[in-house]
C-alpha cells in the first residue's frame, strides 16, 4: 500500500513535471521543471530498487546535462518563445488520434498485460554488480561507448569554437 | 505491490509528452528537453522490465543510454551555440535553411 503511494505520488509529480515544461513558454522554466521530472523519475529507479541508475541518473541528468542546458539557455540569452499558428489538420485529426491511440494502448496495457506485480526493491542494482557486468559481459559496448563519449568531446569543441578564431590566434600570436 | 503496467503507462506518458513538445515547441532548445524527456521514458521501462524479469542487464542499457544522452546533449547544444551564432534565432520556424 505504502509503496503505491510513494508511486502514485512521485509518478503525478513526474507528470506534473512533464505537461509543465509543455506549457511554459521561456526555456529556463521549461528547463527547471524537467529537473522535477528527473528526480521524481530516480525516486521511481529506487522504488524498483535500481540504486546505481538512481544515482547515476540524478548525477549525470539532473545534474550534468541539465546545468550544460541551463547554461546554454543563460548564454545565448533564450527569451519566451513566440507561437506561431500550427496546421488545421493536425489540430483536427492529431489530437482525436493521439487521445485515442493513448487510451488504447492504456487499456491494453492494464487490462491484458499479465505480467503481474512488481515489489519494492524488486531487482537491486547496486554498483558492485553493474560494475561486474560492465566489465565483463558488456566490456565490449563499454569500450566503444569511451570512443563515442571522446568524439562527442571534439564534436562539441569544434562545433562551439567560434570560425576563424583560430586563424585569428595564429596571428595573434 | 505495483502492477508492472503502471510503470509502463507512466512512462508511455512521458514520452507521448516528449513527443507532444517536440512537435509543438517552437524554441529551438525547448525541442532538444522534448527528447532528454523521450529518453527518459524508455529508461523508466527498461527498469521496470528488468525488475520483472529479473535481468539485471536492462539497468546496464539504461547506464549506455545515459552516456548516449550525454553525449548527445553536448554536442547538440553546441550544435544549437553554432546555429544562433549564424541566424541570431532560436525559433525552429525561422531555421529552414540549410545554407544561408
Amino acid at each position: 500500500m505504502l509503496h503505491l503511494i510513494v508511486f502514485s505520488v512521485f509518478g503525478l509529480v513526474c507528470v506534473a513535471g512533464a505537461v509543465n515544461l509543455l506549457v511554459q513558454r521561456h526555456p529556463i522554466n521549461s528547463a527547471l521543471s524537467l529537473v522535477v521530472v528527473m528526480g521524481s523519475l530516480a525516486v521511481e529507479y529506487l522504488l524498483l530498487g535500481a540504486e546505481f541508475v538512481a544515482a547515476v541518473q540524478v548525477i549525470v541528468y539532473a545534474g550534468a546535462i541539465m546545468v550544460l542546458f541551463v547554461f546554454v539557455i543563460m548564454l545565448l540569452n533564450a527569451g519566451e518563445e513566440e507561437r506561431t499558428k500550427g496546421s488545421r489538420v493536425a489540430m483536427l485529426f492529431g489530437i482525436p488520434g493521439m487521445l485515442i491511440g493513448s487510451v488504447l494502448v492504456a487499456w491494453v496495457l492494464l487490462e491484458h498485460s499479465g505480467t503481474g506485480n512488481v515489489a519494492v526493491g524488486a531487482l537491486p542494482g547496486p554498483p558492485k554488480v553493474i560494475g561486474w557486468l560492465l566489465f565483463h559481459d558488456f566490456l565490449l559496448p563499454f569500450e566503444v561507448t569511451s570512443v563515442l563519449v571522446l568524439i562527442a568531446i571534439m564534436g562539441a569543441v569544434v562545433l562551439a569554437s567560434h570560425p576563424g578564431s583560430t586563424q585569428q590566434d595564429k596571428r595573434e600570436g | 505491490m505495483v502492477p508492472l503496467s503502471f510503470y509502463l503507462v507512466l512512462s508511455g506518458i512521458l514520452f507521448a509528452c516528449g513527443v507532444t513538445g517536440f512537435l509543438i515547441k517552437r524554441n529551438i532548445i525547448t525541442v532538444f528537453m522534448s527528447i532528454e524527456l523521450m529518453l527518459n521514458g524508455v529508461n523508466l521501462s527498461f527498469v521496470a522490465f528488468a525488475a520483472q524479469w529479473h535481468a539485471l542487464s536492462g539497468q546496464v542499457f539504461v547506464f549506455f543510454v545515459m552516456v548516449v544522452a550525454a553525449a548527445e546533449s553536448a554536442v547538440g547544444l553546441a550544435i544549437i551555440i553554432a546555429v544562433y551564432r549564424t541566424r541570431e534565432t532560436l525559433n525552429v520556424d525561422r531555421v529552414n535553411l540549410l545554407k544561408l
